[in-house]
């Protein structure tokens, strides 16, 4: 039961910052039926801009508390201008290019910014800095730490953000139209670039601060860190519906969870041969057995457009 | 109010519209009829910009619009209700309607607006909070004609408003068309249903393999032997 508790509450704290990733995924492929495989890159940044700066700043003196905030800030300011440069230069001259070309686009810009991150910080592990006091807490016979509570928590508060300018806000609705009928949004005068650009500024933004999350929780972090979770968080949103929001959410926090718990009892389902180490397997049968059975994923299905 | 001098629509090597001039002025309702292919739909799409044309030019309110980014058209003043509808499936009724006063910034005018919008089609009322890609085929035609006037234009472009519909539906929309233009809306209306664009329009123009062919007074139009022939199933 322990193990079980246990398993639960790790696999949350996986699964939100799952499904920050994903949303940045399913909302660009929701406004164009782009998949940028990218984004995990954009992620990797997001942590490392923030070892530097929050790392520089503490090195000055600057109290812990006040140098993590604004590492993330400098990491969300970052990976927004990165979002924007990447759809800018990479993917609007692509706009009308048959499908396979903006996504082939994507894997290279994912390696060029591997490769950059990799002249910047070098290639080895980082160390990040720890943000957080440590605490730990018990709850029935599991443990817990703040790091843990508070990534849950941002996580969720943003996740909220997200939704309140999606459905409350002119260019929310904006966005929702376009991603039904562009052509149409157009005609009622919304710009398609902006609200293209918005996507992924806003879905960088998250991913920014999902990096950061990762750093503080791992407590490091290197160029190619983006690359595993990138394909874990695009799983998440492919399990959800990709395109759909609470797809994507529902999707990262279940993934997080399933792997959580995969890990967790894969050593006593085969008698110890296979160890938590094989934890990434969980993803990807999760991915293959989607798109085998469920390809549309959980949240995915058309609502009636007829007539 | 609207001038189309020497237009030109052509998709690859086929030639849909070869330099059509027509004009619709100030408060009028224009027709363009004409059979299946005529070139109508690509007309009206080059005059919003959703496509471009090859040649000619379109001047509104004496200001050339052909080169503007399609967005700016409906800022000029120009709504389009597009062939098929295109209401946005899945979005609600009323958001359908906010998206169709997207360039305007007046709360209060808009909500006005959007229970004017309800008068004319107490239909949508009922189905407000409803999706609208589970309306059926005329109720989301009166919704993309609704959307369309709360950007409060000065023109309105209607394609094949009668596509697909139960007569008795067809009828509903014309009556607010009729009503809409009785206010003062200048209307340009295409319409495979010739007899019906003809009987509430003043001023049509025929088309024919991307060219105007006849063009006149409507009532006049409606008792022309050609006309008749070719369009009226006599």
């Amino acid at each position: 039961m322990d193990i079980f508790l246990q398993q639960i509450i790790n696999g949350l704290v996986q699964g939100s910052i799952y499904a920050l990733v994903a949303l940045g995924y399913t909302m660009v492929y929701g406004i164009m039926g782009l998949i940028n495989f990218a984004h995990g890159e954009v992620v990797m940044i997001g942590t490392l801009v923030t070892i530097t700066v929050a790392g520089l700043l503490i090195k000055v003196g600057m109290p812990v508390a006040l140098a993590g905030l604004a590492g993330l800030i400098a990491a969300i300011l970052c990976c927004m201008a990165l979002g924007w440069g990447l759809e800018r230069i990479a993917y609007r001259p692509l706009r009308n290019a048959p499908r396979l070309t903006p996504l082939i686009t994507a894997i290279g810009m994912s390696i060029v910014l591997q490769n950059l991150a990799m002249i910047i910080w070098g290639r080895n592990y980082l160390t990040f800095p720890p943000l957080l006091p440590k605490m730990d807490f018990e709850f029935a016979g599991a443990n817990f730490t703040l790091v843990q509570v508070v990534i849950v928590l941002v996580s969720a508060a943003t996740m909220g953000g997200l939704l309140f300018l999606v459905y409350r806000t002119k260019l929310g609705m904006a966005m929702r139209a376009t991603s039904q009928n562009p052509a149409v949004a157009s005609l009622m005068g919304v710009n398609i670039n902006r609200v293209i650009a918005a996507a992924f500024v806003i879905g960088s933004a998250l991913g920014a601060v999902a990096g950061v999350m990762v750093g503080t929780y791992y407590e490091i972090a290197h160029y190619q860190m983006g690359f595993m979770l990138g394909l874990k968080a695009f799983t998440a949103a492919v399990l959800g519906g990709i395109g759909n929001l609470a797809g994507a959410m529902l999707g990262g926090v279940l993934l997080g969870l399933i792997e959580a718990l995969g890990a967790g009892y894969i050593g006593d389902l085969t008698g110890g041969f296979l160890g938590s180490h094989y934890q990434d397997i969980f993803a990807f049968v999760v991915l293959i057995v989607v798109l085998m059975f469920k390809p549309s994923g959980l949240f995915g299905e058309k609502t009636g457009d007829r007539a | 109010m609207l001038e189309v001098t020497g237009l030109h629509v052509a998709y690859g090597g086929i030639q849909a519209v070869r330099s059509i001039t027509f004009h619709v002025k100030e408060g009028e309702l224009v027709a363009l009829i004409g059979a299946n292919g005529a070139g109508k739909t690509s007309t009206l799409k080059a005059i919003a910009r959703v496509i471009d044309a090859v040649g000619g030019d379109v001047h509104f309110c004496g200001e050339k619009i052909s080169r503007l980014p399609p967005h700016d058209i409906i800022r000029k003043g120009i709504a389009l209700v597009p062939e098929g509808r295109g209401v946005f499936p899945r979005l609600t009724v009323a958001e359908n309607l906010a998206m169709g006063a997207f360039v305007r910034d007046d709360k209060a005018g808009i909500a006005n607006d959007i229970e004017k919008m309800y008068a004319y089609f107490p239909r949508l009322k009922e189905r407000e909070t409803q999706l609208a890609g589970t309306l059926s085929g005329g109720e989301q035609q009166m919704l993309a004609i609704g959307r369309a006037l709360m950007s409060r234009p000065k023109l309105l472009l209607l394609d094949e408003p009668s596509m697909g519909l139960a007569p008795i539906m067809v009828q509903k929309i014309f009556e607010v068309v009729r009503a809409v233009a009785a206010e003062g809306m200048t209307t340009l209306l295409i319409e495979q249903n010739a007899k019906l664009a003809l009987e509430v329009s003043q001023r049509a123009y025929v088309m024919e393999s991307g060219e105007v062919t006849l063009n006149g007074e409507s009532a006049q139009l409606l008792n022309d032997p050609k006309v008749r022939a070719a369009y009226l199933g006599e």
